[in-house]
């Protein structure tokens, strides 16, 4: 679903972020080369990598990406619009993202939505709280229907969690 | 074991027999286990004496299009001009299954020997394996076991010193469910788009950067070493129903169920018996309404339906469905039925890959119309048209997500038309919207 943060970028209106592939991260990234035949093949994986060091992927990293790899930033752009776990806008420090797909939603996936956004303070779904501190999400189909309603907060997923569990679990966080 | 309820008596414990064993996962413990014995006795055999016993063995793809695997096999070059390459497809994104996630966080050198063995049947030298990206601890235990696997030569220039070559890297997918179709999944790993191919060339012919490369299912992959092991006789001997469906398959039951989980049955179990017996029926004191037997792409059926229904890939047939991916959505009569159909075509809407527009289109359009219907607005001729889309988005696709979607609303206008007529004769909004 709709991933949109609350703000916009336009190119060049933030400062330069630090280049992710030098020094380890150079290194790291030519180790993944040698898994692949080609140097697109990367692109996922430096994609992972620019996302880990800055918690989105900026159109400066995009470029970046693009050079290391020797792809046009047009390319690097379509994939990155492609898959939605890859953020093209800040959010939140906890990226929270709630299964609401049929088999969790029978089971009151959209009451564990509503408690997340209550306990967090986020006005609404894709939009970042007030203290820059969560982001709320709905996700299609998390993998773990059988552990309704599954969530993921940042890379944990967590299992069976209730309406009245959220506020635990996001002091836990907190 | 099993996970997260004991095995029940009635299972066929195969796969899952180590599922919540959390010292399965290591290279020790996997040893302890029995592990990497098929993997030495295939590399005894001959490449082809491997496939027809897969052939023979009657294993179907378990990611829910239910082709022979040793067939698929099969069509690989027996010459190797260019490299061959093997797709673990670990992308499980069918809403209702969650099987290869629980296989490859227990059992993780299951999966790796059923990819060892795969690879030097049709002589890849590189597996990847393809894990959606929301699998962080799947993938954490399957990098850790491959890293085991190579320190201890399962992997490598010389497989167990047979002078056998198989590489393995997983690819880590990033959300989209289009990527568990086999050519979107290649693209996926090109680090293209994932979106799906024209099929000719089938991916046997020209699959990865255009060599020969066979995309199988991890639970398929999982059963390999049973097969080689015990043998093609007896694997095709665990059939309940028809001789057409072997082996055993993994249940993913969730939905209005008392007991959600994995049950490992053998082909043409009771539906009846896996819902009550094992998983606990229908909890609250309802009443089962309906069930999608394989994942939310497969027709609807009602409880009578479900009643008698065989889990195999013909029982299903029967009983108006397919077996799809094991992934058992069950709804019970609490349920508001076209506010779920509303949600899962939403589900096949977002998750298009919106090159095809009878996809593109047909799925936002479908979703929309529901939506209407649910604020009360709906007219009967909404119904009709909901069907003829259904067609229009039939068989005209590049791959079938479009078709998925379509038999999952048009079968539940089939089966629970009166639902979608209520709405549409009050004027009443859905509650929950």
């Amino acid at each position: 679903m709709s991933q949109a943060g609350t703000r916009t970028h336009a190119p060049g209106d933030a400062p330069a972020p630090p280049k992710v592939f030098e020094g380890a991260g150079r290194r790291e990234l030519d180790a993944i080369l040698k898994r692949y035949p080609d140097r697109q093949a990367a692109l996922l994986p430096a994609l992972w990598m620019v996302q880990a060091k800055h918690g989105w992927v900026s159109p400066a990293a995009m470029a970046e990406v693009a050079e290391v790899l020797g792809l046009t930033v047009a390319s690097v752009k379509g994939v990155v619009t492609f898959y939605t776990m890859y953020h093209q806008h800040p959010v939140g420090k906890h990226f929270v993202q709630v299964c609401t797909t049929s088999p969790c939603n029978v089971c009151g996936a959209e009451g564990v939505v509503a408690a997340f956004l209550k306990a967090t303070g986020c006005a609404r779904m894709g939009a970042t709280s007030p203290d820059g501190q969560w982001t709320i999400v709905e996700a299609e189909c998390l993998g773990a229907c059988g552990f309704a309603t599954p969530v993921m907060i940042d890379d944990d997923l967590i299992e069976s969690v209730t309406a009245e569990s959220v506020p635990a679990l996001v002091a836990k966080y907190r | 074991m099993g996970f997260p309820h004991p095995s029940h008596p009635r299972e066929t414990v195969l796969l899952s027999r180590h599922f919540g064993d959390a010292e399965a996962r290591s290279y020790a413990g996997w040893m302890q286990r029995g592990g990497y014995q098929a993997l030495e006795k295939a590399l005894g055999m001959g490449r082809e004496q491997v496939i027809d016993e897969v052939k023979t063995s009657g294993v179907r793809g378990r990611g829910g299009a239910g082709f022979p695997a040793g067939v698929k096999w099969s069509f690989m070059p027996k010459e190797r001009t260019k490299p061959h390459y093997l797709c673990c497809n670990a992308d499980e994104g069918e809403p209702g299954t969650f099987k290869d996630r629980e296989l490859m966080r227990w059992t993780p050198h299951a999966v790796l020997e059923g990819c060892a063995i795969a690879a030097y049947a049709i002589q890849a030298e590189h597996v990847y394996v393809y894990i959606r990206g929301e699998f962080t601890e799947a993938i954490r235990v399957m990098q850790a076991a491959i890293d085991e696997a190579y320190a201890k030569g399962i992997l490598g220039q010389n497989v167990l010193g047979r002078g056998v070559r198989i590489e393995m890297t997983i690819h880590r997918g990033a959300g989209a469910y289009i990527c568990g179709e086999e050519t979107a999944l290649m693209n996926s790993i090109e680090g293209k788009r994932g979106n799906p191919r024209i099929k000719p060339p089938f991916p046997a012919a020209a699959g990865l950067w255009g060599c020969p490369t066979t995309v199988n299912n991890v639970e398929t992959l999982a059963a390999v070493p049973h097969i080689i092991e015990k043998g093609a006789a007896w694997y095709k001997g665990l059939s309940l129903s028809n001789p057409k469906s072997t082996g055993t398959k993994l249940f993913s039951i969730c939905g209005n169920v008392a007991k959600p989980g994995n049950y490992e049955v053998t082909m043409g179990f009771p539906l009846r018996d896996l819902l009550y017996e094992m998983a606990g029926g229908i909890p609250g004191g309802r009443k089962l309404k309906a069930v999608q037997p394989g994942g939310c792409s497969v027709p609807f059926i009602t409880a009578e339906e479900a009643a008698g229904a065989l889990l195999d890939y013909e029982g299903c047939v029967a009983a108006g469905t397919q077996l799809g991916s094991g992934g058992m959505i069950v709804y019970d009569d609490a349920c508001d039925i076209v506010y779920q159909v509303m949600r899962l075509a939403r589900f096949y809407a977002h998750e298009s890959c919106a090159q095809c527009t009878q996809c593109r289109e047909g799925t936002a359009w479908t979703t929309k119309i529901l939506q209407k219907i649910l604020r009360g607005e709906g007219r009967m001729e909404d119904l009709d048209v909901l069907v003829d889309l259904g067609e229009q988005m039939t068989g005209k696709t590049i791959c079938v997500l479009s078709d998925s979607c379509a038999v999952a609303v048009v079968s539940a206008i089939q089966k629970f038309r009166p639902d979608f007529e209520a709405y549409i004769r009050s004027g009443r909004a859905v509650a929950t919207a």
